[in-house]
């Protein structure tokens, strides 16, 4: 194991988050402020509880999966795009460095800048609405394993992508719906019964259940179902990179 | 078991390796080569004929399509980690990360070749650089000088014994050019081996130990410098006539001589290996024929001359 090699993509590329820091931390912690202040508090106040959580406080998990996801996404698959189109990505195809290691130092750092990001919404969220935590340890958990994901998945797009817009595309077209659709500001079951059942299809929809579990005790769908379906979307990302570093796929000519 | 022991005693040695494009574009046909321990070798070749193809599947970025490559006796492909640690790469591009200063760049190189954090050996090679007091600027604020000067400072954090420049002083002013010119000697000092690309041939004819001459694909010629320079050099005597012929006296037929310039210029073209160029029998005839002369010079071939009539396949 290379481990100097890790420890040097992930330093370099924290340095680049820190270097960056209006636009990875500030920006979707304002963003989200802006979401409480709008659903939370101007509409929210006009809500019923939902399952006895107040309407501000219910959405909070969504909102922090909301931008873990896009920034998750984002951060990873820009860690390995911009080499990619600097030129600078020869050094680390030419460097004793195997993929897991590459991955380990990329997905690693994306992944911590993912999980400060979502606590730093959640402390964000503090000022706007009273919540609690029911399970701290598993909100900890699925908000790791979430970013895991979900760096690994913008680390295929980063790797896929030949071009800022295809780096922007999965992100703008598919996440983000999926994200708005899979129940960050309503519970799947004040749904009509046929959008209820498509509703199933939609992967983010378990883990913003599962998270909001880990929040309120109450979710959509079973909490190991959650869990689970997450679990199965990493090691489907994991077979993807491997099988990207394996045939050298749009590395290696 | 005769193959395994001569690769071990090489530095690179390359077998029977081409690539293919997905386009179908052969950019190697075969290649065999063999680079020794601590020499310097010039790869020639004009644009387009396989120079950083070949670079860059030794050290691991294009995959080659067949063939096999060993550095000091290590495959490439199977055991990647020993070898990539032991060579460096100065890419032809000035590809490098805008927004880091030099220091940081050049630390993470060492860390990325698996080497522990050095600060004194990175402090050496920037300051053998000239790179010192540039070390907390932005790479992005550099001139293209200083940049490819960083890119070098990186591909010798991690001390590696064979060491690649891609066209390092392609766009680099004559004060760089000499610099790394030193630089590069010194490298050979201190036991690494150093292959450099270039279509600069008075580079490959100041610096390299052998030269090998790659176009489309193949490489026609590899050869000792001084070697190929007395082989394939030719030598001329010019001489200068003090009043112009119209055609060359019979007497001097069958000497390998050309007249010029309206009559003026008499060339001798002479090998200059051997032992009796004819020059004296030459000189002694013109002056029996009572054709005087105002001045005489030699001129001998370059390996630029030499390099291009390779290339165009007239030697």
């Amino acid at each position: 194991m290379n481990i100097p090699a890790i420890h040097a993509i992930y330093r370099f590329e924290m340095a680049r988050t820190f270097r960056t820091l209006t636009q990875s931390i500030v920006s979707p912690v304002l963003s989200t402020s802006l979401y409480f202040i709008v659903f939370g508090t101007a509409i929210g106040s006009r809500m019923g509880h939902i399952g006895g959580t107040s309407y501000g406080a219910f959405i909070i998990p969504g909102l922090i999966m909301l931008s873990l996801l896009n920034e998750s996404i984002s951060n990873a698959s820009f860690g390995i795009y911009l080499p990619k189109w600097s030129g600078t990505i020869y050094e680390l195809l030419s460097a004793p460095v195997s993929p897991l290691e590459a991955v380990l130092g990329y997905v690693g750092a994306a992944s911590t800048k993912s999980v400060m990001l979502g606590l730093l919404i959640l402390l964000t969220a503090r000022f706007f609405v009273p919540y609690s935590i029911l399970h701290p340890v598993w909100m900890l958990a699925f908000l790791l394993l979430t970013a895991v994901t979900f760096c690994s998945f913008g680390f295929i797009i980063g790797l896929w992508a030949d071009d800022f817009q295809k780096l922007q595309v999965i992100p703008l077209m598919i996440v983000t719906p999926l994200t708005f659709l899979g129940g960050a500001f309503y519970s799947i079951d004040m749904l009509p019964p046929f959008w209820q059942k498509l509703a199933l299809f939609n992967p983010v929809v378990y883990l913003i259940s599962g998270f909001r579990w880990s929040f309120y005790g109450q979710s959509d769908v079973n909490v190991t179902l959650s869990a689970s379906m997450t679990m199965a979307f990493l090691l489907l990302c994991a077979v993807v990179i491997a099988w990207i570093f394996r045939t050298g796929y749009k590395l290696r000519s | 078991m005769n193959d395994q022991a001569t690769s071990i005693s090489h530095a690179v040695s390359v077998r029977a390796v081409s690539k293919t494009y997905k386009g179908g574009f052969q950019a190697l046909k075969s290649i065999d080569l063999d680079i020794r321990h601590g020499e310097i070798f010039a790869l020639l070749g004009p644009n387009g004929a396989g120079k950083t193809t070949l670079i860059s599947i030794i050290c691991g970025i294009v995959k080659p399509s067949g063939g096999t490559i060993t550095a000091d006796g290590y495959d490439v492909l199977r055991d990647y980690r020993i070898t990539r640690a032991k060579i460096g790469l100065v890419p032809q591009e000035l590809s490098t990360d805008a927004f880091e200063t030099v220091w940081a760049a050049v630390r993470f190189s060492r860390g990325l070749y698996g080497r522990p954090r050095n600060d004194k050996h990175i402090e050496k090679v920037l300051r053998d650089l000239s790179l010192w007091d540039k070390k907390d600027a932005k790479i992005m604020t550099l001139s293209g000088g200083m940049k490819r000067r960083v890119l070098i400072a990186k591909a010798l954090a991690h001390e590696p014994s064979i060491l690649f420049l891609d066209e390092p002083t392609a766009g680099v002013d004559v004060e760089l050019r000499h610099d790394m010119w030193r630089m590069v000697r010194g490298l050979r000092e201190t036991g690494v081996t150093v292959i450099l690309t270039t279509h600069y041939i008075d580079e490959a004819e100041e610096m390299a130990d052998r030269v090998g001459v790659i176009t489309r694909g193949e490489l026609i010629l590899v050869e000792e410098k001084r070697a190929l320079m007395r082989k394939l050099g030719k030598k001329q005597l010019v001489i200068n006539l003090q009043t112009p012929m119209q055609a060359l006296p019979e007497a001097l037929n069958g000497y390998a001589l050309e007249l010029a310039d309206d009559g003026t210029t008499l060339t001798y073209t002479f090998d200059a290996q051997s032992d009796d160029t004819g020059i004296t029998v030459l000189l002694r005839k013109l002056d029996d024929l009572g054709l005087g002369f105002k001045d005489l010079h030699t001129l001998e071939s370059s390996l630029e001359d030499i390099f291009v009539s390779l290339v165009r396949g007239t030697p």
